[in-house]
């Protein structure tokens, strides 16, 4: 196939919907499909095909994440013409409701009447069933479901990677390329030198979003440059950090976006094959990537003479086994060699010596995400968003004491307070925000006097905590940190591969410390071992995981330090104290 | 018949005659047994076995060539490998951040004190494992457990509790019912 065979398929997706007198968008992601999401679509899809005749033709579209997550399972309904209801918290009984309230079935009831009805597609009895969605266009309970599309959860996020996620049904090809798909893809193959792929990502300022935030075109540059036979380009989609769920989000909801930036930074830098790492826990992501991959071979979009050019690309799915230091390169270099996911010393850099020694590029899945975009609309477009140093969006895991948690995408440079307060639509019940962890086990807590820093690469690790991967979890004052710092040093004592002594026996000496801080037993000396022990690891470990391990104990001790001295004073002076 | 005659050809079966075996011979026949296959041909095992044995490991290690310590070393560095087998039924507790700080331990204890048993752990009669997981990236719907792979959110532990118990009683009733 190619360019123009791809724009016709692209073209007459596009046709179909736009004949459609209405679309009806179920999200699918794990986490409504845990809420029920399942039965939900399986309702609306019975409902629509009983509401529908020749004249009026409507279709129930299976979605990734929406990103309102707490208030799954969501709905989205449009009608021709009219503007979008979003429904939240919906049941079957709901979902009904909302079938019947956009795409009335008295319209429709004559046809039905004389047609036979399909008994295969509803196995309902139909006029009792029909009946039974009459009576549900009477209900007015639907109104308490409707969430705003005007509320700020939606209007303060600038969707870029996010942009299709929740709009297109990520198993079908065609709804991708009806929206725009592999347009990028097109692009630098038909018009663009590898160089001058490379300038155009350095030029739109697209850093790591894995967390570190190498710029992605100097890294691309690197292996482009590299002379060698074979080059690797490694997608991480083990996102190990827990409380973030934005890769996962990202490969479910629209994994043909992951595979284009993919295979434009294979073209840019010369690569003929790369791998997908996906962290084995996530089944539903590693099914739909595969998915992916089987449509665009079947559309020579990836194989042999991509789209009838020179351009050959292979991709495989590697699925990771579960070990959160697989998140720096050359460990998950190593896993994917089918090795013991343990870092080595760099240099070399794996853009020099990567994969089975060869010149390998690894981005993470969002970064990923964003190139297609870039492509398309040009560096400046993504230059023109965000800050100085920070271009672009980022997406968060917004997660904790929150009224709304769920996906967000951002433009850099938007203040905490506004993610806290306006998009999370602030702290429920009585409680009072009291610090944001960003970049989980190895990034910080930011308190409240720091709400208005803008969140970019820069302020946030000014701050002593880290942009990281993307987990944002917000915690109340029901939260005591010496006892959040030691929840994240275990995680750390479990994950430290042991390579190095500093990280394997650093941190459980200071979960120790902790221990015994937390027990009571410490003394007012244990606090300057602790920030001295934490200063050792950070500076001697071998790795990302070590080094930045006692992020979250030295940034508790800066900003919460009270909470500290309380520990280590002797119960009596406390008690002293309280009289 | 056609395609029965196929399997045969492809992959000689298991003298025990475990047709589980077929299965991994099949995927480490994709890998055209390289050496580097070995994470995926154990995540293939697991998948198939529930757990990895010790004759798994060195029937692994015999069919790739791969040493035994290090198909040992790799199969344990990994979270994602047991090597007991599991219970009839399995919880598993997200103890990820987002879940933490919602109440995660508050779960794992009342789980552990109604079958007295610590996370990790299966009941004296397999009946139930209860398991501890990083984080299964459900945190917005935090705190999340993942019962018999269907996936829970904003649980409490009375509520998880109940669910288990639920399914626990029901699998021995069946069993008492099997017997009489």
């Amino acid at each position: 196939m190619n360019f123009e065979a791809l724009e016709v398929v692209g073209t007459k997706e596009r046709d179909r919907q736009a004949k459609l007198q209405g679309r009806i968008f179920c999200c699918t992601s794990t986490a409504c499909m845990s809420a029920g999401a399942g039965q939900v679509h399986t309702m609306l899809d019975q409902a629509v095909a009983v509401s529908q005749s020749d004249e009026f033709e409507t279709e129930v579209v299976k979605t990734g994440c929406m990103g309102l997550c707490s208030h799954g399972p969501v709905v989205r309904a449009e009608e021709k013409d009219k503007a979008a209801a979003l429904y939240g918290n919906v049941n079957p009984e709901l979902a009904q409701q909302i079938v019947s309230r956009h795409f009335p079935v008295e319209e429709a009831l004559e046809e039905i009447d004389s047609d036979e009805p399909d008994q295969s597609v509803t196995p309902h009895d139909i006029p009792h069933f029909r009946a039974s969605l009459r009576k549900a266009q009477a209900k007015t309970e639907l109104d308490k479901n409707i969430i705003s599309l005007e509320d700020p959860f939606f209007t303060k996020q600038v969707r870029v990677v996010l942009s299709d996620t929740g709009r297109i049904d990520p198993d079908r090809l065609e709804d991708y390329l009806a929206h725009g798909g592999y347009q990028g893809l097109a692009k630098v193959l038909e018009t663009m030198t590898p160089e001058e792929v490379c300038t155009e990502i350095l030029e739109s300022g697209l850093r790591g979003r894995g967390g570190a935030g190498f710029p992605s075109g100097i890294k691309w540059n690197f292996v482009r440059q590299e002379e060698a036979e074979q080059k690797f380009v490694i997608v991480n989609g083990d996102e190990g950090d827990p409380g973030a769920y934005m890769d996962r989000t990202i490969m479910e909801a629209d994994p043909h976006r992951v595979l284009e930036g993919m295979m434009i930074c294979a073209y840019a830098v010369g690569a003929d094959y790369g791998y997908l790492y996906i962290r084995g826990e996530y089944p539903m992501a590693i099914e739909r990537i595969r998915n992916a991959i089987r449509a665009a071979r079947r559309h020579g979009v990836l194989g042999n003479k991509v789209l009838g050019t020179d351009f050959s690309f292979k991709a495989d799915v590697r699925i990771g086994a579960g070990a959160f230091v697989c998140g720096e390169e050359t460990a998950l270099i190593h896993s994917v060699e089918g090795k013991r996911g343990m870092p080595r010393i760099r240099p070399p850099y794996p853009s020099k010596s990567g994969l089975w020694s060869a010149p390998t590029v690894i981005n993470n899945v969002e970064t990923m995400a964003n190139v297609p975009s870039i492509i398309q609309n040009g560096a400046t477009w993504y230059a023109d968003i965000g800050t100085e140093k920070s271009k672009g969006t980022k997406v968060f895991a917004l997660t904790g004491h929150l009224r709304n948690t769920g996906l967000i995408e951002v433009p850099m440079g938007i203040t905490l307070r506004e993610i806290v307060y306006d998009i999370g639509g602030g702290i429920p019940g009585d409680k009072e925000f009291k610090a944001a962890q960003t970049g989980g086990p190895s990034g910080g807590c930011i308190p409240a006097e720091y709400l208005d820093t803008p969140v970019d690469y820069e302020s946030l690790t000014e701050l002593g905590s880290i942009m990281g991967s993307g987990g944002l979890v917000i915690i109340d004052d029901s939260t005591t940190m010496p006892d959040f710092a030691k929840f994240f040093m275990d995680f750390c004592v479990d994950e430290s591969c042991g390579k190095c002594l500093p990280c394997r026996v650093g941190t459980v000496q200071i979960s120790k410390l902790l221990d015994k801080l937390i027990s009571g037993e410490g003394q007012p000396e244990d606090l300057d071992k602790l920030d001295e022990l934490c200063q050792m690891v950070q500076t001697t470990s071998l790795c990302g995981l070590g080094q930045s391990a006692p992020n979250p104990v030295l940034s508790t001790l800066k900003y919460f330090r009270e909470e500290y001295d309380t520990l280590v004073q002797s119960p009596e002076t406390v008690e002293a104290g309280v009289k | 018949m056609a395609a029965k005659k196929k399997v045969t050809k492809q992959v000689k079966a298991h003298p025990s005659g475990d047709e589980r075996y077929t299965s991994l011979d099949r995927t480490m026949k994709r890998f055209k047994y390289e050496k580097d296959s070995l994470l995926e041909v154990l995540i293939s095992a697991q998948e198939v076995f529930g757990y990895i044995s010790e004759d798994l490991l060195m029937y692994i290690s015999s069919q790739l060539k791969v040493p035994m310590s290090q198909v040992y070393g790799v199969a344990t560095f990994y979270h994602l490998f047991t090597f007991e087998p599991l219970g009839e039924h399995n919880c598993i507790i997200c103890t990820g951040t987002a879940c933490h700080v919602k109440g995660a331990d508050r779960i794992v204890d009342a789980l552990s004190e109604e079958f007295g048993m610590e996370a990790g752990e299966t009941t004296a009669d397999g009946m139930f494992s209860l398991i501890i997981a990083r984080c299964v990236g459900s945190c917005g719907l935090a705190p999340v457990v993942v019962l018999d792979g269907q996936v829970h959110g904003k649980e409490t532990p009375e509520a998880v509790n109940k669910r288990v118990l639920e399914v626990v009683t029901r699998s021995k009733e069946e069993l008492a019912m099997e017997a009489a």
